[in-house]
């Protein structure tokens, strides 16, 4: 399999970077709150089944931050003409944190070019009475230790994000996160009431652990989503494609091959 | 060189180890620990110090806004301000000042001000912040958006006083069909605008440019002259030449018989401002994009917010005088002739300073140091930008 390409591509004047690698059905993977990053194992064990491709979002990381920029409705319509500029057809959408808030936003708007929606642990509703982390009230590294439930884990990312050349893309990252999700926090209060529109087959897939969004969310889209299916990974927290990359890459797959037996 | 007694209104009954265990006296520190029977207490002693400062021949009062926190009771300074609009005979008042961008509804703000200025039959001054970052937080207000609802708002607010109404406005954060305040300013053609900062250097270009009085807060003597310098340069390349009129310096000083005594006594009320008061995570000092990339760098780097200060650090940097009589004077004249101001924003009362005490040193204040500043200038010309 050949190894992954990284381009910058301009849609409509903003040039945002784009990781791309693997052949088969296109999977367009949102990222969350920390940007693209780096092309990770998860993404490799895809690509040897999935055109897996990896934008990092307007504001984000090495991409442009354009004046339009303001809410996720506008990232929503900018990756609708994505999909239109780079003619994909039958896409599997799966996005995490605040790309699954994203990747909700887009799939309300239009599922045309879409064949299944992945959420992992998703931003986007507000479900009442479930105790949250204030992220923005946490320091880098307790940032990164929430998101994890072995916090051996977090020790190593920790190691491999903190370092002082990349403090310019974490405060990009969080500037652009801010400006996406500060208020209201990292949800639209009227998303809910637009995601029966998702017609494609939809997963929800959660770290069971996960302190940020806890599983409440999860079983919350599941019942705002016609169809949807849930699975929750044990033992997991807010990344499980990084902390569990394994079970998620299987119950991923798993899914979209359901799907297709199913059709 | 005009005086004005600066009060930031702390509640100063507040528990510091409570702050301390906490690690903030802000947002998140709990309101379980505000008394109401104190804090009613508290508001009337404190304006009772502004009608203090008034017959003590301070040229005015200044109040401010934060919200959610001990370091200070006035999420709404209109409320104390309308209190002392009929009380204050002679001096005048300054709100430095209210914080646009956390407002959804910055008319008010004008029809606020048009208000006191009324009231005060133009001894009025206006000022207009951003609030700092735990604002944001506390507020629920995106700080991202910070700057341009700053900016909107304040081209609103001057268009609604200067413009005749009634007139439409259609901002990106703000939108009104009908501008057309009652009251008007009776200040012609508003009250004088006033913008204190801690020393960005995108506001001191605009203050200068517009020729807002810039008010310095919170900073050593020579970082303040570097500023203010800053400022005067930018008002030459705006075409004209900035006066000691236009720059403020916020500080705090403290009065006693000697030196040894005047440090003795401020020490613990100064150092609870400081060190307990002030005191918050730099997460919550600067949430993303209240300002650039640069300066929040420059703040973490710096570590600000984890410093302790001693008020022998504070005194030695010229960010406080504190001092004998002879001192103070000394000092605060060196002080204005290096940095070429000539309003001194002075807190009397800061931390847990109590009411005999600060009424004492308002006195000697105004005894001792105020009649030698009275037609006081800058003397001298003031060093250039780079020391």
């Amino acid at each position: 399999m050949a190894e992954p390409k990284t381009t910058t591509i301009a849609v409509r004047d903003c040039n945002i970077r784009l990781m791309r690698g693997g052949s088969g059905p296109p999977l367009l993977f949102l990222h969350g709150s920390s940007g693209a990053g780096a092309w990770l194992p998860f993404m490799q064990a895809l690509a040897g089944r999935f055109d897996v491709i990896v934008p990092e979002h307007p504001g984000f990381g090495a991409s442009d931050t354009p004046d339009w920029l303001d809410t996720i409705h506008d990232a929503a319509y900018f990756y609708l003409d994505f999909l239109t500029q780079l003619e994909l057809e039958r896409v599997h959408l799966v996005g995490v944190s605040l790309g699954g808030w994203l990747a909700a936003e887009l799939a309300v708007r239009d599922t045309r070019r879409l064949a299944s929606l992945t959420l992992v642990d998703a931003a986007g509703i507000y479900v009442p009475g479930v105790a949250q982390i204030d992220t923005f009230l946490r320091s880098d590294q307790q940032r990164i230790r929430d998101f994890f439930y072995d916090q051996t884990r977090a020790d190593e990312m920790i190691a491999r994000l903190l370092r002082p050349e990349l403090e310019d893309i974490t405060m990009k990252n969080r500037i652009a996160t801010a400006k996406l999700a500060w208020q209201p926090r990292a949800h639209d209060p009227h998303l809910h009431k637009w995601l029966h529109r998702i017609d494609v087959p939809t997963l929800i897939l959660w770290g069971a652990n996960d302190r940020l969004f806890p599983v409440e969310y999860a079983y919350a889209y599941q019942q705002l989503i016609p169809g949807a299916k849930a699975v929750i990974i044990p033992e997991c927290g807010h990344i499980p494609q990084v902390e569990k990359s394994a079970v998620f890459v299987s119950e991923l797959t798993g899914f979209i091959d359901g799907m297709r037996i199913a059709a | 060189m005009k005086f004005f007694n600066f009060h930031l209104m702390p509640y100063r009954h507040a528990d510091l180890d409570a702050i301390d265990q906490n690690g903030s006296a802000w947002v998140t520190f709990s309101n379980r620990h505000y008394d109401p029977q104190k804090g009613a207490e508290l508001y009337h002693e404190y304006l009772d110090q502004m009608e203090l400062a008034d017959r003590l021949g301070f040229d005015g009062v200044c109040l401010n806004e934060h919200h959610q926190t001990a370091y200070g009771m006035m999420p709404i300074p209109g409320v104390l301000a309308g209190a002392l609009a009929r009380s204050l005979k002679r001096a005048r008042l300054a709100i430095l000042g209210r914080a646009l961008p956390l407002l959804n509804n910055p008319l008010m703000v004008a029809e606020e001000y048009a208000m006191l200025d009324n009231l005060m039959r133009g001894r009025f001054t206006a000022g207009f912040v951003r609030g700092i970052g735990a604002e944001y937080h506390a507020m629920g207000i995106n700080p991202v958006t910070s700057q341009e609802r700053y900016a909107e708002a304040h081209d609103l607010i001057v268009r609604a006083w200067t413009e005749p109404g009634p007139f439409t406005y259609e901002g990106k954060h703000y939108h009104f069909n009908y501008v057309n305040p009652w009251p008007r300013p009776y200040q012609t053609p508003h009250p004088p605008i006033w913008i204190p900062s801690q020393g960005s250097s995108s506001t001191i270009r605009w203050a200068a440019q517009k020729r807002y009085t810039y008010a310095q807060t919170l900073s050593p003597i020579a970082v303040v002259a570097r500023f203010f310098q800053m400022y005067r340069d930018e008002a030459e390349k705006a075409g004209y030449m900035a006066t000691p009129d236009q720059l403020a310096w916020s500080n705090t000083i403290y009065v006693a018989e000697t030196d040894a005594q005047a440090m003795r006594e401020a020490k613990p009320h100064l150092e609870a401002l400081v060190n307990r008061f002030l005191k918050m995570p730099v997460e919550m000092l600067l949430p993303p994009g209240y300002s650039n990339i640069e300066s929040m760098k420059r703040v973490r780097a710096a570590k600000v917010t984890g410093k302790i200060s001693s008020i022998e650090d504070l005194n030695q940097t010229g960010v406080v005088i504190v001092g004998s009589p002879n001192t103070v004077r000394e000092k605060l004249a060196e002080y204005q002739d290096l940095a070429g101001f000539n309003t001194s924003l002075t807190k009397t009362q800061f931390g847990t300073l109590p009411d005999d005490m600060t009424r004492a040193n308002m006195t000697a204040i105004a005894e001792e140091i105020l009649p030698h500043f009275r037609n006081r200038l800058p003397q001298g010309k003031q060093p250039a930008a780079a020391e």
